[in-house]
């Protein structure tokens, strides 16, 4: 990847922010206009996502490729020289997060256009948010990291206040609170990290390289990671996602639980693990109990919901309890794995949530038991969700499958018995899957449902893009092992093979 | 001595144009002229004042050893120019129709701008005690100003007298301080500050009474009382300017005194501001949760950002106090943008309930974003220039090795969120006829929509785009309170 692809990291990051301004100064009226908009930015958007995730070279020595700089602050009160910095580039893991925003933000999109009402209003903020994950993805600069993780969450409170179902204002305000209580923990570790380095500078590549006392790292580690973790639906810090998820519009949950989440966990290997890497290793036991907890809290409560879309919650949370398992085996294999499972579980969780989506907005039920026999009634809805349940519990050949081997694979290096809990895991999600996909796809059709149509052109595109990407992954999974464990090795000092 | 009296052009620039307006007013209907003309004579007045005072900028010079006039002085009267342009520009509807005797208004506000910028460049006691009496004087009238409201000369009462106690305190406290330092000029202070082992018992006293005194003025719990009430009552213009020239002039007096005269004594101080910036950030804060009155709540969330803003004292260095002047520059246009917004609602509603928002996106979306972005700035979120000055005075304080203090000042930031939220999801998500938005069905109503007056909508305009502008683009306003702090320290 040569420096001029810089440009398209600062035109990715840039394009969601210039949409959404578009948008602003369209009469609302324009449908078509509106339409036209989203569509061709988002279309555009995945392209370059593409293009940038292809154009990683994970052969180079150097691991951060495009960095582009400018200065944007410097010399004044604590801040030294290159103070502040514009600072984009992409490792092997940015890379893929990248592509994972670029997929789901298209599909996202896609089933968007039926929000009837303030459709402009929507597609703003949530470009907003696209921009900050973007922006989060892309940032070589501490500052900017922190601003455009920030810049994602905002826009979170309106989205799924305003558009959103069920107990949305008290799903809205829960959410809102818990990530930025969290990110009352990222600040004082940010502030800790910067006087510590002692640079005068928010630049990751030079902070990554600064020195930081074993006491510091020890103290602070946590603090990041339990900050970060809880945008990421860390156990116990997760309660807000089955209710944000439960009450926020389908294209919201598809970005909040496909991407959002991920720039979490992404956060901790940033900010955390790359930063701080013996806090890192002395606190790995604690991420592992906390993420193979979190998988079968997450996997058992799946087990009791009749609400479709908070079992599905509750299965993200169970399945981000890996990633966080990945990251604490602090080897390289369990932790391409959890890389690996945030891309899986991204797409896969965002086409669960356009396909109960597509479902609810008939229905306006979305009770387990109520229902029996769709597949009779919408075949293509019911294929798509096999698929993305089949992905779900880890069926060789699809992307879920290739995430949790890995993580299992690091894990039985790490700790032989987490391992075992987490295949015992891997079961609990197939018993609910199965039982769902039993009760509700076959079996006599419940004539209640007469109305329910099957998935429409623009959610069948989405759910094509979704299920594509399942299975690129499943099948052909070196080009992100390679980009991603390459990283990794490189990056993190310390850790294992 | 020198007494080169172009040094002052600026504040007598500003004092013509209030004793002109005066004037103007008394001999109306004689010169037949305009009450239209008073609102343009002042920001006649306080452009001429910016202007001059930014040209000033660049020297370090003194007049008489009692003024200062160098790039602090000038990062004030700037800031002091562009608050009272933006306030008259923006309140020239309300005033013509809210306001009891309009010329003495516009040269009230004149007339404290003066007192607030002697605040600024005072270099010694006496002068710094006069300009804090002239601002306050001016403000007492304009506070009591407000035709047919009750509450005004309620607040006008409650804050002559408070302001008055808090006065005689100040001043009996500087009284103190120059029997333990022998001199009223900050520079001789200094100096002989550094060894006054004999007389610690009334240096101590009168820092103490110091303290309360501008504490008062800055409306630091526990001597905040006054500012809800006066808040409230106040005409909206009036609680514009308390909140942002008279918070900031108090800001500018603090530091001038704890960088220089009082730095030798820093441990006989800094736990004490260190207490009571803990006190303000959450008091105010919490307070502000159970707040109903729009004046009230921003009234509350005042007083809490003064808390983070005594951390940069606390931590007293020219880092710290760079980072000060630059959030000081970020909340004053955030903050005359929400109050620029909710006297363009008031001209149109009437009201300053909280639950009188309900709608607003719909009947007037850009009103809408203008406060909600305001109040998101307010509480510090990112793209606003409440993210960046926020961040850098945090970690000022922060380097400064108060780790703990700003932990507190984010948690408290945090609070803050949900009472500014509230105010938004009256604005967002309920709409104008009360109802939420369901999924699948039109609203009932459609409230017609409605505009704002040319100058609210022009100075709505200007300052939404200078909180975004701070929020991305801060290096000239960085670059300009880091000159100010150095030259602060220079001195």
């Amino acid at each position: 990847m040569s420096t001029s692809d810089g440009y398209i990291l600062l035109i990715l990051t840039g394009l969601p922010f210039v949409a959404a301004l578009l948008l602003m100064l369209t009469p609302s009226r324009e449908r078509t206009a509106i339409i036209a908009i989203t569509g061709l930015s988002s279309f555009v958007m995945f392209a370059l996502s593409v293009y940038v995730f292809q154009r990683y070279d994970w052969r180079s020595t150097e691991q951060f490729q495009g960095v582009l700089a400018w200065d944007w602050l410097q010399n004044v009160g604590f801040l030294g020289e290159h103070g502040i910095q514009i600072k984009v580039g992409i490792d092997g893991i940015a890379a893929s997060m990248v592509l994972l925003t670029g997929i789901i933000v298209m599909a996202g999109t896609w089933v968007s256009w039926k929000v009837q009402q303030r459709t402009k209003d929507f597609f703003i903020l949530l470009y907003i948010v696209v921009g900050g994950v973007y922006g989060t993805f892309v940032s070589l600069d501490l500052f900017f990291f922190f601003l455009m993780y920030e810049t994602a969450v905002l826009p979170m409170y309106m989205l799924i206040a305003i558009w959103g179902s069920t107990r949305k204002e008290y799903g809205a305000m829960k959410l809102m609170m818990m990530l930025v209580a969290a990110s009352i923990l990222i600040f004082t570790g940010i502030f800790a990290i910067f006087t510590e380095a002692n640079i005068g500078s928010f630049d990751l590549t030079r902070l990554y390289t600064a020195h930081y006392s074993r006491e510091m790292q020890i103290i602070f580690f946590p603090m990041i990671a339990l900050g970060c973790g809880t945008l990421g639906g860390m156990f116990p810090f997760h309660s807000w996602s089955p209710d944000g998820h439960a009450s926020a519009p389908t294209a919201v949950s598809m970005v909040h639980a496909g991407v959002l989440m991920k720039v979490g966990a992404f956060a901790i290997i940033r900010l955390g693990i790359q930063i701080l890497p013996e806090g890192a290793q002395f606190w790995g036991p604690a991420l592992i109990t906390v993420g193979i907890t979190a998988a079968l809290y997450g996997a058992i409560s799946a087990l009791r919901q009749t609400d479709l879309k908070l079992m599905s919650g509750f299965s993200s949370v169970s399945h981000m309890g890996y990633v966080f398992m990945g990251l604490g085996t602090m080897n390289v294999i369990g932790m391409t794995g959890s890389v690996l499972q945030m891309f899986a579980h991204g797409v896969m969780t965002a086409l669960f949530f356009l396909l109960i989506g597509a479902m609810y907005d008939q229905s306006h039920n979305r009770d387990i038991p109520n229902f029996s026999g769709l597949a009779h009634r919408m075949p293509m809805w019911a294929i798509f969700f096999v698929i993305g349940s089949l992905a779900s519990l880890g069926l060789p050949g699809l992307s879920g499958f290739v995430a949790e081997l890995h993580i299992f694979v690091g894990a039985f290096r790490a700790y032989p018995i987490v391992g075992g809990l987490a295949v015992l895991t891997a079961a609990i999600t197939a018993t609910y899957l199965l039982r769902m996909m039993s009760q509700m796809f076959f079996g006599e059709f419940n004539t209640r449902w007469d109305m329910l149509r099957d998935v429409t052109w623009a959610e069948r595109a989405g759910a094509t893009v979704l299920v594509l990407s399942i299975l690129a992954m499943g099948l052909w999974p070196s080009p992100w092992v390679e980009r991603i464990s390459t990283t990794l090795a490189q990056t993190i000092p310390g850790v294992s093979l | 001595m020198n007494l080169d009296y172009s040094l002052l052009v600026p504040e007598f620039l500003l004092a013509l144009a209030g004793m002109v307006i005066l004037l103007a007013d008394a001999f109306r209907s004689e010169l037949k002229s305009e009450r239209q003309l008073l609102p343009w004579l002042t920001v006649f007045g306080a452009a001429l004042y910016g202007a001059t005072g930014a040209a000033a900028g660049s020297m370090i010079s003194e007049f008489a050893g009692i003024f200062a006039v160098d790039a602090f002085t000038a990062f004030f009267r700037v800031l002091f120019a562009v608050t009272l342009i933006v306030v008259v520009i923006g309140s020239h509807e309300y005033v013509s129709k809210n306001i009891r005797h309009q010329g003495e208004f516009y040269t009230m506000l004149l007339f404290a701008t003066v007192g607030a910028s002697f605040m600024a460049g005072a270099r010694e006691l006496l002068t710094a005690y006069v300009g804090i009496e002239l601002l306050s004087f001016s403000l007492y009238v304009a506070v009591s100003l407000a035709k047919s409201d009750p509450r005004s000369g309620e607040a006008g009462l409650k804050y002559v007298l408070l302001g008055g106690l808090a006065s005689a305190i100040l001043l009996y406290g500087l009284s103190l301080i120059y029997g333990a330092a022998g001199s009223t000029s900050y520079v001789e202070i200094a100096k002989n500050l550094e060894h006054v082992e004999g007389l610690r018992m009334p240096l101590v006293l009168g820092l103490v009474m110091v303290i309360a005194g501008l504490g008062f003025k800055a409306s630091a719990v526990p001597f905040h009382m006054w500012t809800p009430d006066a808040y409230e009552g106040a005409p909206l213009p009036v609680t514009a300017i308390l909140s942002a020239t008279s918070k900031a002039a108090a800001f500018a007096l603090i530091l001038r005194l704890f960088s220089g005269p009082f730095l030798p004594v820093i441990g006989e101080w800094r736990t004490t501001i260190a207490v009571l910036s803990v006190a303000t950030m959450v008091v105010g804060n919490l307070i502000a949760l159970q707040q109903h009155n729009l004046k009230r709540l921003l009234a509350y969330s005042s007083i809490a950002q003064v808390g983070y803003m005594l951390m940069a004292v606390v931590t007293m260095s020219d880092v710290s106090a760079s980072a000060l002047l630059l959030h000081m520059g970020g909340y004053l246009v955030t903050n005359l943008a929400v109050f620029m917004g909710v006297i363009a609602f008031y001209n149109h509603s009437g009201t300053e309930e909280i639950s009188g928002l309900h709608g607003l996106a719909e009947t007037n979306p850009f009103l809408a974003m203008v406060l909600a972005a305001g109040l998101l700035s307010l509480s510090g979120m990112p793209l606003l220039a409440g993210f960046t000055t926020k961040f850098m005075l945090f970690q000022a304080a922060a380097s400064g090795g108060y780790l703990w203090l700003v932990t507190l000042a984010v948690i408290m930031s945090t609070v803050s969120l949900y009472y500014y939220l509230k105010v938004i999801r009256q604005m967002y998500v309920v709409l104008p006829d009360g109802s939420q938005l369901p999924i699948a069905t039109e609203p009932s109503v459609r409230l017609e929509r409605w505009s704002m007056s040319p100058s609210s909508l022009l100075v709505t305009s200007v300052l939404l785009a200078g909180i975004v502008v701070v929020g991305l683009y801060v290096a000239p306003l960085a670059v300009a309170a880091d000159n100010a702090a150095k030259a602060l320290f220079r001195a």
